[in-house]
């Protein structure tokens, strides 16, 4: 084994031990409340993977996380802690909302560019002021985009009960747009090839998210852009000795978050529900970093992270349902223990580890 | 007109004191070079304790004791994660704070199974207000009698708790070795190392103090001001008392007239005289959002420095090592 694989196989195993430690003790936490933890894992696998309309919720999930989990990585990448997808989210899929409202009787094949758009400028713009902020002001990002998550959910309280909400409708929702602009979900997609399979949530963005998890990895390790940003990140005086200019790359790092993270208005609102309605992003930004940090920043580690927190989130669902004594909110609670073991806590065993894989690294040599 | 201010300034006192105690929380932390986002773990998880504990004893003093606890076991894991082990402090600072958002409310549902609500205290196991001695005497006199009745009287003891942690903070930074020890570990932690101090006990002493304040912040929320437990009760308010701290430079003074800025700004929202003059001006609904966002945008505005400049602890953020 060379020096690289056996990096590569350390850091795998410390992944996976932060994110059995975080299971464990959730697992403890369900304990305390006096259910059994075996039974809560068999639900949530059974409920995430265990007949087709669970699988289709469970990747209708995932679809979301890989969005904010990639926002979560470029800023990352960037040197930066981005918490404020869900504001960014919010907002992009606003613009998605209102675009669709507006062009209801356009085609989708002309609606669907505009919707990506509308949703790069939009949480894009969302992003980029704090990365403004932080830039030009040396503003933490983490307070500046905490504010602007809270400044965004009070801009859609107010649009959705007084400014969209038809006038006779009590829930604070804007009216459905028209079919046309809706984008295919997966049984009408299978359906094409005259496969049938039962109607989920799950949609076409799901392709989407894969094309962007691709972009990103492009982006971040093979064009020059994505050099500067890495740079930036790892090493910010070196990057102005080479004549990078950090504020710039800064600012770009929370533009492109800010984008991502809006593309999870075009999976709910064009996707699903048709209407812009409130909160709809709940709690997908913040997982979104979890998502990122399981996964290493990488791509393909925030695909298989996606998946994990979509199996979390449909098993919960799931779990919530059949035992009423716990609650939805668990999956936050695993959330902030991913985050603590996977994040702030990544390297608790990683000598032990490191020590162990040499070990065995010499004997196969 | 001048009623009207006194109140205002009175609704301003009690909305200001869970800025208040979680910004000293937050001097003690950051003047130790210790990075403190996780002040709105600490207030949720405070505010839920104690208004489980007060529910279950039905003394908001078992309540507040509760919640100091849970405030010392969260700046404990912030500790060992960042001073301990050294990791990415504001990581740590964040997976406490969703941690404290998932936990609140998943015990909540167990416990009382009522959609992540406590049960509401009755007035015993609640703070109540106090009523200081000649205040009813003294109300008719002009001015100060009226200040000293509406203002300066009739609060609970957490307000005139966390007004005192102010003094008492500045003491202890400014005054007392301990102070010159905390100040000096987030300034300098290698030139302390040298005269024999223990760098990582002084940083756990400050977190120790500083969860017991954020702790106490949140058993304000739901024992004095509310008298139950909602979830995300805390609402931004700890990242609030952390911009205030920032604005404030780190000291406790200038930190708590931040936070009766912010809390002003609160305090006028909930008046419906100050909606009535400026009705004509813009719409009320748009009003009500207008105002209800202030305080997050005024935050941004003054985190931006446009308000002063902030010179923050040199050590802020850098974990210790001897080696290097």
């Amino acid at each position: 084994m060379n020096e690289r694989q056996s990096n590569n196989l350390v850091v795998t195993i410390v992944t996976v031990t932060n994110l059995l430690v975080a299971f464990f003790i959730s697992g403890i936490v369900i304990w305390s409340l006096g259910e059994d933890p075996w039974f809560a894992l068999k639900t949530m696998l059974y409920g995430a993977f265990g007949y087709e309309e669970g699988l289709g919720y469970t990747l209708y999930y995932t679809t979301n996380f890989i969005f904010t989990g990639l926002a979560f990585a470029i800023g990352f990448h960037c040197g930066l802690f981005n918490i404020g997808a869900e504001g960014q989210a919010y907002i992009g899929g606003l613009a998605v909302g209102l675009l669709c409202l507006w062009l209801e009787n356009w085609p989708l094949w002309m609606v669907f560019p505009l919707a990506v758009l509308v949703s790069i400028i939009f949480g894009g713009i969302w992003g980029a002021i704090p990365g403004y902020l932080k830039a030009r002001h040396g503003s933490h990002e983490v307070v500046t985009t905490i504010m602007f998550n809270f400044i965004a959910s009070v801009i859609m309280v107010y649009l959705l009960s007084h400014v969209l909400r038809p006038p006779k409708e009590m829930s604070p929702e804007s009216r459905d747009f028209g079919e046309r602009v809706w984008i295919p979900q997966m049984h009408e997609i299978f359906d094409w090839f005259g496969i049938e399979i039962t109607q989920t949530p799950l949609n076409g963005t799901f392709f989407f998210a894969l094309l962007c998890l691709l972009l990103v990895w492009r982006y971040v390790w093979y064009t020059s852009w994505g050099y500067e940003l890495r740079t930036v990140g790892t090493n910010e005086s070196a990057a102005i000795y080479a004549g990078i200019s950090v504020s710039r790359n800064i600012i770009l790092a929370m533009a492109i978050c800010g984008g991502l993270s809006g593309f999870v208005g075009i999976n709910e609102i064009m996707g699903s529900s048709h209407r812009i309605m409130l909160n709809f992003q709940a709690g997908i930004g913040f997982t979104g970093i979890a998502v990122s940090l399981i996964g290493r920043n990488h791509p393909l580690g925030i695909l298989l992270a996606s998946l994990l927190f979509g199996i979390l989130y449909q098993g919960g669902a799931e779990l919530s349902f059949e035992v009423q004594a716990i609650d939805r909110h668990m999956v936050v609670l695993i959330q902030g223990l991913v985050i603590l073991f996977a994040g702030a806590l990544e390297n608790l065993f990683r000598p032990q580890i490191e020590q162990i894989v040499k070990h065995f690294a010499h004997r196969t040599l | 007109m001048w009623n009207d201010l006194i109140l205002i300034l009175d609704g301003t006192l009690r909305i200001s004191v869970p800025f208040v105690l979680a910004a000293m929380g937050g001097i003690f932390a950051e003047r130790s070079g210790v990075i403190d986002f996780g002040l709105e773990g600490k207030m949720l998880g405070g505010a839920f304790v104690a208004a489980t504990v007060a529910h279950w004893t039905q003394s908001a003093w078992w309540g507040l004791l509760g919640s100091i606890g849970i405030g010392i076991i969260f700046s404990m894991m912030h500790g060992y994660a960042c001073v301990t082990k050294r990791g990415n402090q504001v990581v740590s600072c964040v997976a406490i704070n969703i941690f404290a958002m998932g936990l609140t409310v998943v015990l909540a549902n167990a416990w009382f199974g009522m959609g992540g609500t406590t049960p509401q205290l009755p007035k015993e196991a609640r703070f109540l207000p106090i009523e200081l001695p000649f205040a009813e005497s003294l109300r008719d006199v002009p001015i100060l009698g009226k200040i000293y009745y509406e203002l300066i009287s009739g609060h609970n003891i957490l307000v005139y708790i966390a007004f005192l942690t102010v003094p008492l903070t500045a003491w202890v930074v400014f005054k007392s070795s301990f102070g010159l020890r905390l100040r000096a570990t987030g300034e300098n932690p290698l030139a302390v190392d040298t005269t024999g101090i223990s760098v990582t006990k002084i940083r756990y002493q400050a977190l120790l103090l500083n969860g017991m304040l954020g702790g106490m912040s949140g058993a304000y929320l739901s024992t004095a001001h509310l008298g139950f437990f909602v979830k995300d009760m805390s609402a931004g308010k700890g990242y609030l008392a952390l911009a205030a701290m920032i604005v404030g430079n780190w000291r406790p003074f200038y930190a708590m007239f931040a936070c009766l800025f912010f809390s002003i700004l609160f305090a006028v929202k909930d008046k419906p005289e100050i909606s009535e003059i400026l009705k004509d001006l813009v719409p009320v609904n748009l009003l009500d959002s207008l105002l209800e966002m202030s305080p997050y945008i005024l935050t941004v505005v003054i985190l931006a420095g446009f308000v002063g400049k902030a010179i923050a602890p040199k050590a802020i953020g850098q974990p210790f090592s001897k080696e290097n």
